[in-house]
């Protein structure tokens, strides 16, 4: 597999406040962080608020420029582009804002919004040629092409985040980095868009860094994933093994703290107490160690390295070999056979099988007593 | 119509019990019953919530399931009495709360139950507290509106509260502001406000929905311990199935301000029996097991304008046929769990043409 982004020891720090009286602070977004990315793969970053996962991704495509560290998309330097480098960088990488509401000016037809990466990185595109290829996007991403004349504010959240998508293919990009894509959509709108961004990355043989805080969107959509803790990479490995052997115990408080609807309760899961630090006054040593139940004196003093073990899944915990793996525990559902048909027939349904009625053979369809079979 | 409204009565009686032997609820036992509650905003033309009926016993958890739209919140902010009067309009409704019954269509929760008999956590905890105000002021006026007493009591209690609901040095806390706490923080602030009165009722607006899944799991623990020990009712309004499926003794699913399923919660996740929700759990993704193609639901939920007739979900739904322009009524499927479906249970009444 070729590597098309490379970030090498990434760094970006912010300086908050300083004035007259107060000394100037410096918050470590992110932190070191060495990334390969491979041609047609889904890598994702997961990660709780403030640990830095969204400013990695705007460095990634450099909406910001890095304090220290490089970049290299296709083997190209992307930190020091100027000119027609970086024209050729924006129309090679583009990104999918999470709020499909802010992230539209509310002043442009959908038809515009889409054409506009056209017009600036494709102006030898006739009128007319363009509003054909904006109508095959608009199919592309499951809209009508009519639509093109309308304005963001008459779609839904799911069609919005579907124009973003649109605008982000149109440039006819290799890579395609997602700060949270279908994290502000209700669920059965989420299920749809997740569909779209798989469909399209398998058709299109796009490269996707998606950048997520929920796992089961990750585990659902990914290939290989990275989480990250106050600004750093803390374990790195394909989505089977993360989820089937997190290493991290971070990784591991993570997983445990989902709410699992597959699980009839009652497992004891393990908790981890406190917060995540500032990342304005990151502890010494692991920055974990104050949440980390196995945390011992070594953790207080000594960064732990990011380090592949001999399988490729690397950790950055000196004790990731001595903790021992604790399984969550779930008490599966048990469905009826019942339940069992009726789930498969939504199913059949969804992929429009045709549904007839059942002959009721003479029995009153919707007596109480042919129901008793559900329980 | 006539037989919808007997179902509806009976509804209420029958409601789900997290125990099949607490199947026929002792009416003492009923904390709050809200019935037959139509609202509908100044200038539309559709009910916003379209007749639901909603009761919930002491020490129970009841979770109301929806996406965005569906009326979930505006039922909650009704039965509190926090919604405008000019702008909503209560065409029906009755709440029986605590011993009191009240006509919502004329008039509204008292306001001394209101944060004091029945309390809630709203969603935002930036938006919901005052900015301008210490955290232990802001606990403490509720104290002193509910229970009366001199300021020192007041504090005193305030502070007991903050200990009670874990935030670290609670005397620190009495005279921050919120701007200086975490989200989490003030999620926890904003439960020992609710709490502080030891209401009996508990509403909780999407608690957790702004907060990390770590935070998220401290604080749902949090709500359910102090539930537990003091037996409050407790409705909590969530899009989280995974939310549900951990916290829930009974769940409602609401769909368009209509409620299509309600049942214990056991019944509800392996037996779902109403299209909608189980076009829900399928389109969730998951946690472990194969990782297939999602099954979505299609199309997104119609603006209120555009709300069909009858049942609602039927723009939707992969079984509508003619007859679903008629509402199908919520009928019992086993007892205690209902569905709003002509077709319910779907394997029974459909199959696939060969």
């Amino acid at each position: 597999m070729s590597v098309i982004l490379e970030a090498d020891n990434l760094v970006k720090h912010f300086r908050t406040g300083g004035g007259l009286f107060s000394k100037a602070g410096r918050v470590r977004a992110v932190d070191g962080v060495s990334l390969r990315i491979e041609v047609g793969e889904t890598f994702a970053i997961v990660g709780e608020s403030g640990c830095g996962k969204s400013t990695l991704a705007r460095l990634l495509m450099r909406l910001l420029d890095p304090t220290a560290g490089e970049v290299s998309f296709d083997g190209q330097q992307v930190t020091r582009a100027r000119g027609k480098a970086l024209s050729t960088l924006r129309r090679d990488v583009q990104f999918i804002f999470q709020d499909p509401f802010s992230s539209l000016n509310p002043r442009l037809s959908v038809g515009r919004l889409v054409g506009e990466p056209l017009e600036v990185h494709a102006p030898e595109m006739g009128r007319s040629e363009r509003r054909e290829k904006v109508a095959e996007l608009l199919r592309q991403v499951g809209l009508r092409p009519e639509y093109a004349d309308r304005y963001p504010h008459e779609f839904s959240g799911g069609q919005r985040q579907r124009i973003g998508i649109a605008r982000a293919l149109a440039t006819g990009p290799r890579l395609i980095i997602g700060d949270e894509p279908v994290s502000a959509l209700d669920v059965s709108v989420q299920a749809q868009v997740v569909n779209l961004l798989a469909d399209l990355g398998r058709d299109l043989g796009l490269t996707l860094i998606l950048i997520a805080h929920d796992l089961a969107v990750i585990r659902h959509m990914s290939d290989r994933v990275a989480v990250m803790y106050l600004g750093r990479i803390v374990e790195q490995t394909t989505t089977d093994a993360l989820f089937e052997a997190p290493r991290h115990p971070y990784t591991r408080a993570l997983l445990d703290a989902v709410p699992d609807l597959d699980d009839r309760g009652g497992a004891t899961r393990a908790r981890i107490e406190g917060e995540m630090p500032s990342p304005a006054a990151p502890p010494p040593g692991c920055t974990f160690h104050t949440r980390c139940p196995h945390a011992q004196a070594l953790c207080r003093e000594k960064v732990p390295m990011l380090e592949a073990a001999a399988d490729g899944h690397a950790t950055a915990c000196h004790f990731w070999r001595e903790i021992e793996a604790t399984p969550r525990v779930a008490s599966r559902r048990i469905r009826s056979d019942a339940a069992h048909a009726r789930l498969n027939l939504y199913r059949r349904a969804t992929e429009g099988a045709e549904i007839i009625p059942v002959a009721t053979n003479g029995r009153p369809s919707k007596s109480p007593d042919n129901r008793e079979e559900d329980t | 119509m006539l037989s919808d409204l007997t179902w509806t009565n009976l509804a209420l009686v029958q409601v789900s019990q997290k125990e099949i032997a607490l199947l026929h609820k002792d009416a003492n036992d009923v904390l709050m019953a809200l019935g037959d509650f139509r609202l509908r905003f100044r200038g539309q033309d559709a009910c916003v919530i379209d007749g639901v009926d909603l009761s919930v016993a002491r020490g129970e958890v009841l979770c109301i399931v929806g996406e965005s739209g569906c009326g979930k919140s505006v039922t909650a902010m009704a039965l509190m009495g926090l919604l405008p009067s000019g702008s909503a309009e209560i065409s029906s409704g009755t709440l029986r709360f605590d011993g009191e019954t009240v006509d919502l269509t004329r008039d509204r929760l008292s306001s001394e139950r209101r944060g004091g008999a029945m309390a809630m956590i709203f969603q935002e905890p930036m938006t919901s507290l005052n900015p301008a105000f210490r955290i232990g002021d802001q606990i403490a006026e509720s104290v002193l509106q509910h229970r009366g007493g001199s300021k020192e009591q007041a504090r005193d209690r305030t502070l007991e509260m903050l200990r009670r609901v874990g935030l670290p040095s609670p005397e620190a806390r009495l005279r921050q502001f919120p701007h200086q706490l975490s989200g989490g923080q003030r999620q926890r602030v904003m439960i020992a406000m609710a709490l502080a009165n030891d209401p009996k009722l508990l509403i909780a607006d999407e608690p957790t929905t702004a907060l990390d899944v770590t935070i998220q799991a401290q604080i749902l623990e949090l709500i359910r311990d102090l539930q537990r020990e003091r037996g409050t009712g407790t409705i909590l309004i969530t899009h989280d199935l995974g939310v549900v499926a951990e916290i829930a003794d009974t769940v409602a699913v609401m769909y368009g301000g209509q409620m299509v399923e309600r049942g214990p919660v056991a019944q509800i996740f392996d037996d779902p029996q109403h299209p909608y929700t189980i076009g829900l759990m399928e389109s969730v993704p998951r946690l472990s097991g194969e990782r297939a193609r999602l099954t979505t639901i299609e199309g997104s939920v119609p603006s209120i304008d555009k709300m069909p007739e009858g049942c609602r979900f039927r723009t939707r739904c992969a079984f509508a046929v003619a007859a679903c322009a008629e509402r199908p009524a919520l009928r019992d499927v086993t007892p205690g769990h209902a569905a709003a479906c002509h077709f319910v249970p779907l394997e029974q009444h459909l199959r696939v043409a060969v």
